[in-house]
């Protein structure tokens, strides 16, 4: 039975903490060192499918407040993806009047995940 | 091609260049000041002491000396007239060693044989009240109530734009290669954007004025650039002391100057190396760590932790230590203003006066009737210190005053805007700083930047990838985007 | 003059949430003085998520975070004068500002609070040997330019100082199509958070060189290398040990630095450490009715601490403001001592008599210590003992006084905070 250990930091908040997960013919059987449950969550999906949340800006036209409006990934998305989904966005404008949360770009890279607004332009 | 044609052609925008185009201005004459950077003051002028000396260094006799105690004397009341920052606020050369006084002595003899008004020697203790911070190693001092300070910037700024209000033409970006004799006894002077005729030519090209003057003379010079480091301090720290305070050299060697700046900072320096590169304005981490611990000479606990900012300027030295002014023996009507170094700031006004008057004589100019010479020039309000009052009076006039651009400076929009169309043409940061004080400060242009580049993109409709630190080169920002 | 109960001066995370609960504890009469044109400060430039998990049990971004206290605020109807720039607070609460509507006026306030936040440690500050190029950017300046103007300052990208500005732009210039060759940090461990080295550095290969720095910048108009070498204990540059590399952009994260030019100038006492004023466990300043918060009164990593550190300082500040100081008001208290690693606490004084059932005292550590004990001290009797397994300059640690803690102890002297060996 093949079996290691993966020492991760968890990103899900600022404490931080030091994970050791370990594996099992590429499975998971334990995660420890973390505090919270998402913790938890966090070393599981590290070491089989990472994903993160990508934020970024795009032009809006419009608006007398604002030439960028800042966005984000709805969701997390695969780690491997953050590269295509910073190309899908590049040419992308959003117009004003645009909300929090509105969406900027459906399912981007078909993902599943909406990119949305985390700014009012 | 189009060869413009001058009665006077002014090679420099620095300090000396830009005295000796005003001066000229009052003269009927076609003037034209061809500079190689973007702005004046780009060279010397902008990186050195601020200081206004007494007149005691120099050996008496010299004409070092006697332009030193005349461009004292001119520079108050020039101050005035042109509307810049300047502090007579006296010099102090501290002795700290009990057996070099007689060098203390020595200058005063000197000053007094040079001209230097009301010098006279203080002891410990009246030294110790005049400056509180000073040393305890500290024996006595000379006391220069003459000597001050000026702000280098505004002084070269106000020169030009003066100059040019009175119709003096000012080119930038314009590098002088050749100078040539013409068959009609005309100058042919090329630069790196075409070719401009003059019927004299003034050499104030800095650190580089023995090229210059190689091309026109067999008899050369040389210039060697002498390397000072220096340290400025933040406002907070700009009380530390209230006069100029040299070092008097010692067997240990010569001391660095600490002194408050009319921008409220504190400016200690400069260290001297002879270099061979006039373009390596960089700082060293030798030269600063030299700066820290001297300045503990003769000024105790100066508070370094308030640094804000590091630089190097480069004075145009050479061997004989001797300011090099009049018309090249093998060259007439070319006058050389050569080897302008410390003091060569506060020389600026009689140096200017002395290179026109040999030009005029060259020339046979005649002075411009009355009422055609403008004799003064408005600089913007410094927010930092009118009362609240006079800066609500000046939101009433304009309501960009109302709008803080540099936090640190006190510098409002409305101050910018008006730089931008002045005389000079103003395109770079740089060159906002040194006629508005903006980004000069203890963010070093963190906050403002963006927002100036905001205001040069709205006023002048530059793209922002064009704005530049100082010039071509030195754009602050890369196309977004592909290659 | 004109009148008003509580006047905050700043409008960014620290100022909205002082606004909105000092006017939650009955100031209504309540005027935020923001020097942007919009609410929020840095906030907005901080488009990357990670914010309000501790506020709002979810993670936003920073304009996200903003968003909820400036809806709350417009809620309120509090009253935001936008791009107003303070010029003076003085000592009998007159707060002076200008802008381009009314020019320069004049506020009579009842109480003040201070938030304006800090500033970046610029490249002056750290004597860098060359020349002064463009391509030099603090990394919350560059920040500002590719968030907010959505220009881009550089392509190859060097960042000096990995506070968590740096690592954040890392991942950010990297994003952008920007190349980071690397991020050195003078010290043997770095400023930011563990996790933003994971996510902006470790997720794209991106290198952390701790006990490096920048010994040159080369170029004479625009940045063209910086040479970076390893130091010694000493945090000097070991010889031989520099490397060039070249980069258009040299970024700058090595420090804040809290903006405290009014603080001075109304003759608030300063912390030598922290370089913020000296606060009670009110968040008082020694001016009386001017209180201080969030990253002016010490810099935290934190948003969800600013934002509760300020609703203690916006509600003390009503209290003050409606003649309300309960006992003991003007002492300042019994004063806490930092020793054996902790470098300072807020607040530095604290009045068992006055305070409420619990006081968060925040405090930073001087260095990388591991299974230590954070200990509190009322005079010689240890009354807390906390074991911490990691404890970094960079993570701001935290222990609450209760009122039982001095019960039935009369005269303490001192309140000590140490670390101790386990």
């Amino acid at each position: 039975m093949a079996r290691e250990t993966c020492e991760l930091t968890c990103i899900n908040c600022p404490l931080g903490c030091p994970l050791v997960v370990t594996l099992e013919d590429g499975k998971v059987v334990s995660v420890t060192g973390n505090t919270c449950k998402r913790g938890e969550v966090y070393g599981r999906k590290e070491v089989t499918n990472p994903t993160r949340i990508v934020t970024t800006t795009v032009p809006v036209d419009g608006s007398d407040r604002e030439r960028m409006l800042s966005v984000k990934t709805a969701s997390d998305v695969p780690k491997e993806s953050i590269f295509a989904v910073m190309e899908a966005l590049a040419n992308v404008r959003a117009q004003a009047p645009v909300q929090i949360g509105d969406v900027v770009l459906a399912n981007v890279c078909d993902t599943g995940v909406d990119v949305v607004a985390t700014k009012s332009a | 091609m189009d060869v413009g044609s001058y009665d006077v052609v002014i090679i420099g925008a620095g300090v000396s260049g830009c005295a000796v185009a005003r001066e000229l201005s009052r003269y009927d004459a076609k003037v034209c000041v061809l500079e190689r950077e973007e702005d004046v003051c780009c060279g010397t002028s902008k990186a050195n002491s601020a200081i206004v000396h007494a007149g005691f260094d120099a050996q008496t006799g010299t004409l070092m000396a006697k332009l030193n105690v005349e461009g004292n004397a001119l520079m108050w009341q020039l101050a005035k007239d042109l509307d810049i920052g300047a502090i007579q606020c006296g010099s102090l050369v501290v002795c700290t060693d009990e057996s070099a006084r007689d060098g203390l002595d020595e200058l005063l003899a000197r000053g007094k044989a040079n001209g230097v008004p009301d010098l006279r020697i203080v002891e410990r203790e009246e030294l110790k009240e005049m400056e509180p911070n000073i040393s305890d190693q500290a024996v006595a001092a000379l006391w220069a109530p003459s000597a001050g300070i000026v702000d280098p910037f505004g002084l070269t700024i106000a020169l030009a734009e003066n100059a040019a209000q009175n119709g003096v033409e000012f080119e930038f970006c314009r590098e002088v290669t050749s100078v040539r004799a013409e068959q009609d006894g005309t100058w042919l002077v090329g630069t790196t954007a075409g070719d401009v005729r003059a019927r004299c030519v003034v050499n104030a090209a800095g650190v580089y004025s023995d090229a210059i003057h190689n091309m026109v003379s067999s008899q050369k010079i040389s210039i060697i650039p002498r390397k000072g480091e220096y340290l400025l301090l933040d406002t907070t720290a700009g009380q530390h002391v209230r006069h100029t305070v040299f070092m008097l050299p010692t067997k240990m060697g010569k001391g660095v100057l600490v002194s408050p700046t009319v921008h409220g900072n504190l400016l200690v320096g400069p260290t001297a190396l002879d270099v061979d590169d006039p373009e390596s304005t960089d700082t060293t981490a030798e030269g600063l760590a030299e700066v820290a611990q001297k300045c503990a000479l003769t000024v105790a606990n100066v508070p370094l932790r308030e640094v804000i900012t590091s630089f190097a300027g480069l004075r145009a030295h050479q061997p004989d230590h001797e300011f090099i002014i009049g018309e090249v023996a093998d060259a007439p009507r070319f006058v050389d203003c050569a080897a302008i170094e410390s003091p060569g700031l506060t020389a600026s006004p009689a140096v200017g006066k002395m290179v026109c008057n040999e030009v005029c004589a060259i020339l046979g100019l005649k002075e411009r009737p009355e009422g055609e010479w403008i004799a003064t020039r408005k600089s913007i309000p410094n927010l930092n210190i009118i009362s609240f009052e006079d800066w609500a009076k000046l939101c009433e006039e304009d309501p960009a005053y109302g709008r803080v651009i540099c936090r640190c400076c006190r510098v409002s929009e409305a101050q910018i805007i008006t730089m931008l169309h002045r005389p000079i043409p103003v395109r770079s940061l740089d060159a906002i700083k040194r006629r508005t004080g903006a980004t000069m400060g203890r963010c070093q242009g963190g906050f403002c930047s963006p927002k100036i580049m905001e205001i040069l993109e709205r006023e002048l409709g530059m793209e922002p990838e064009s704005i530049t630190k100082a010039g071509p080169g030195s754009e602050i920002l890369v196309q977004k985007g592909g290659e | 003059m004109e009148q008003h109960d509580v006047v905050v001066v700043g409008g960014g995370p620290a100022g909205l949430a002082a606004a909105i609960s000092a006017y939650e504890a009955g100031s209504t009469d309540v005027v935020v003085l923001e020097r942007d044109v919009q609410l929020g400060g840095i906030l907005n430039q901080c488009i990357h998520n990670g914010f309000g998990l501790h506020t709002f049990k979810e993670e936003l971004t920073g304009p996200e975070y903003a968003a909820r206290y400036e809806d709350r605020l417009k809620e309120l109807g509090i009253c935001c004068l936008m791009d107003t720039m303070v010029l003076d607070v003085s000592p009998e609460r007159v707060v002076t500002a200008v802008n381009t509507d009314r020019g320069v006026f004049s506020i009579q306030a009842k109480s003040v609070v201070l938030a304006m936040g800090c500033r970046e440690r610029p490249r002056g500050a750290l004597n860098i040997p060359g020349f002064r190029p463009a391509g030099v950017f603090t990394a919350g300046t560059a920040q500002r330019l590719v968030n907010i103007e959505g220009q881009m300052p550089g392509k190859e990208v060097v960042i000096l100082g990995s506070g968590d500005i740096g690592l954040i732009m890392a991942r950010r210039m990297t994003l952008e199509g920007a190349h980071v060759a690397c991020v050195a940090e003078l010290m043997p461990y770095s400023g930011g958070l563990k996790r933003n080295i994971v996510q902006c550095l470790d997720d794209y290969g991106i290198p952390l060189l701790l006990s490096h720095t920048v010994t040159r910048v080369e170029g004479k108009r625009r940045v063209e290398a910086v040479w970076i070498a390893q130091v010694d204990e000493k945090l000097r540059p070991i010889a031989g040990t520099e490397k060039r590399y070249p980069c258009d952009t040299l970024l700058l994260s090595v420090g804040l630095l809290p903006e405290n030019e009014l603080s001075r100038a109304a003759g608030i006492e300063l912390s030598p450490i922290t370089r913020g004023p000296v606060v009670d466990e009110r968040l008082q300043t020694s001016v009386e009715g001017v209180f201080a918060c969030g990253n002016v009164l010490h810099v935290h990593d934190l948003v969800d601490y600013v934002s509760q550190e300020a609703a203690m300082a916006g509600r003390m500040s009503a209290q003050y403001a409606q003649g309300d100081s309960g006992e003991g008001s003007a002492a300042r208290g019994i004063p806490l001592v930092a020793q054996g690693g902790v470098r300072y606490t807020v607040p530095a004084f604290i009045a068992p008599e006055r305070m409420d059932q619990k006081t968060t005292v925040r405090f930073r550590v001087d260095n990388v210590y591991k299974n230590k004990f954070v200990c509190v001290y009322l005079d010689d009797q240890r009354i807390m003992r906390k074991k911490r397994q990691v404890l970094a300059p960079g993570e701001m640690e935290e222990v609450v006084l209760k009122q039982e803690h001095f019960a039935e102890r009369d005269g303490v002297e001192r309140i000590v905070v140490t670390l101790e060996e386990g």
